[in-house]
């Protein structure tokens, strides 16, 4: 047919600038739908950092702050719950399952985090994922560690590397835990929440390496890694715990209950509600995101129209030699189509 | 001297304006053109010499008055079958760009008679279509090298030459030439003219030339002026 043949010859013709406005489209809107996709993930794997866990609580402190150092591992607790206020919240009727966690340490500029096999087992995260080894097991003996994907991949460790944990935060020589290190039991799947970025370590781990330290340095009793193993490794205080509730309608109840606490002065935070009034604070960033996503669009479109003017004379002239051959109004509507579908715009 | 039968052209108390105008762009009481005359119409831009041939090829209707063109009345005719008068009966030669840059100049001439089966059934008269288009092409001085070139590599002047080529195949009555050499040099244009006259007597077809230029008004058997101030009555033929 000749209006075919017609689109084809004009497609050849204009091959170049036909594919560099194809790729320019492309290039438009993948940035488009790249840059809405992050904005939207951002958020969705943000709120979904923690999942199932209906409880965080910790020594008194503001709600952010507590999310941020037992979630995100940002910032540090204020204060401490003694052990025994944590075992009798844990015992409270309503409550499923607790895991503590046990902050303070490093390794190389990770976070160490103690707690129990409980956390492999009840920690969720995003669509109530839980947690997976990439290789190797749980820890199950004090000086076990088990490494986030990050910490893994860009230490280069592996599994049976022998790790030495630091006081604090600082990475200064005296305050390392030398003398007593720990060994990768295990390497988990990564999550793209901070667990990638913790060394996980038992609660008895950090009692172990602290027991010959007092107010935050060494003290001249020292006990080597064999000898600290025949004291009674149950931490006198934990830095926080996640809770799960058997019925969920009881949050409230209980989180009252705990934040009234006779014993010590406590906070339990929702995570998901937390969550969510945190994002609420950092919104601007993701308006910004909008915005960016709306200038690539906005661009897009510009180079689009500035593709179609400079072809408009072109088009028109041939417009006008067709009709003045004879092609009817529906011949040129059709070529117009035909050259569209053929990777092309009129 | 209209007793030569039917004119091809008949205009008749003719009137052109926009909508909205309020004083008319053409106003032509008469003109009359029988087969192979040729005619030459002069006028400065904004003469209205457009929209006389946008009358002609039916692209617009008139305000007042009648287009006839061989007994046919194109106001009567559907916007469709307007242009399918067009496809059959007429050849166009712009003032330029005629071509279409992507088809070869064989290709651009023979085109004319996808969307004219009249035309493709008249030039297949003799041979095919391909061999009409490129002995077309032959008289209009275009060497055979050229014919399956690509338009972009013929000069302005072989470019305007297909263009006549284009509106000669299959023998239409009328042929409307909007001036043809206003991009081409006084020797071009003087060979161009000679070479379409030759061809658009011996293909027997009606000729419309319009052009600003009155040094070239000599060659015609008749020519009108058109005058924006002063709207033309032609002389009846």
């Amino acid at each position: 047919m000749t209006l075919l043949r017609i689109a084809l010859k004009s497609a050849r013709f204009r091959r170049t600038s036909l594919l560099l406005t194809v790729f320019s489209i492309a290039i438009s809107v993948t940035l488009l739908l790249g840059v809405d996709m992050t904005r939207k993930e951002a958020k969705v794997s943000f709120l979904n950092t923690v999942s199932e866990t209906d409880l965080i609580v910790g020594a008194r402190s503001g709600p952010t702050n507590l999310l941020l150092y037992s979630v995100f591992r940002i910032g540090n607790a204020t204060n401490n719950v003694t052990w025994d206020t944590y075992e009798s919240i844990a015992e409270m009727d309503e409550v499923a399952w607790t895991v503590p966690i046990s902050l303070g340490d490093s390794h190389r500029g990770f976070r160490v985090m103690g707690t129990t096999g409980d956390y492999f087992e009840h920690y969720r995260y995003g669509d109530s994922q839980a947690l997976t080894m990439q290789e190797g097991v749980e820890f199950d003996e004090v000086f076990h560690a088990v490494l986030g994907a990050d910490v893994a991949d860009s230490l280069g460790y592996e599994m049976g590397q022998e790790i030495i944990l630091s006081h604090g935060l600082a990475s200064a020589d005296f305050a390392d835990h030398d003398d007593k290190p720990f060994t990768v039991v295990g390497i988990l799947e990564r999550t793209g929440t901070p667990v990638d970025r913790t060394v996980h370590v038992s609660l008895a781990g950090i009692e172990a390496i602290h027991l010959d330290w007092q107010g935050g340095a060494r003290s001249s009793l020292t006990l080597d890694a064999e000898e600290v193993l025949k004291f009674d490794l149950t931490p006198t205080q934990i830095t926080a715990f996640m809770m799960g509730l058997e019925n969920r309608a009881t949050t409230f109840r209980v989180q009252r209950e705990i934040n009234e606490f006779d014993g010590e002065p406590m906070s339990a935070i929702i995570p998901g509600a937390t969550l969510s009034e945190f994002w609420r604070t950092i919104a601007p960033f993701e308006q910004v995101l909008f915005v960016i996503s709306g200038f690539v669009l906005v661009a897009g479109l510009l180079g689009m129209l500035t593709t179609i003017l400079s072809t408009l004379n072109e088009r028109r002239r041939e417009i006008a030699v067709l009709r003045s051959i004879g092609a009817r109004g529906v011949h040129v509507v059709l070529l117009i189509v035909l050259r569209w579908l053929l990777g092309g715009r009129d | 001297m209209s007793g030569s039968g039917e004119p091809v052209v008949h205009l008749d108390r003719v009137r052109f304006r926009w909508p909205g105008q309020e004083v008319d762009i053409l106003a032509i009481d008469e003109l009359r053109l029988c087969a192979g005359e040729h005619l030459f119409v002069r006028g400065a831009s904004g003469s209205g010499k457009t929209s006389l041939l946008n009358l002609l090829s039916g692209i617009h209707t008139p305000t007042e008055g009648e287009v006839r063109l061989l007994g046919t009345d194109l106001a009567s005719l559907s916007l469709s079958k307007r242009d399918q008068f067009r496809a059959d009966h007429l050849g166009v030669v712009f003032q330029q760009f005629n071509l279409l840059p992507y088809l070869t100049t064989l290709e651009n001439v023979t085109l004319a008679c996808g969307f004219s089966r009249r035309k493709a059934s008249r030039s297949k008269e003799t041979s095919d279509v391909a061999a009409t288009a490129r002995k077309l092409l032959s008289a209009l001085n275009l060497a055979e090298d050229k014919h399956s070139a690509p338009v972009a590599e013929l000069s302005v002047g072989q470019q305007q030459r297909v263009a006549v080529a284009r509106a000669l195949i299959g023998r239409p009555e009328i042929v409307i030439a909007d001036e043809p050499t206003s991009a081409l040099d006084a020797d071009n244009r003087d060979r161009f003219l000679e070479l379409l006259f030759r061809e658009v007597e011996a293909h027997g077809c009606t000729l419309v030339f319009v052009s600003h230029d009155p040094a070239l008004a000599g060659r015609f058997s008749r020519s009108i002026e058109l005058d924006a101030a002063e709207p033309a009555s032609g002389v009846s033929a």
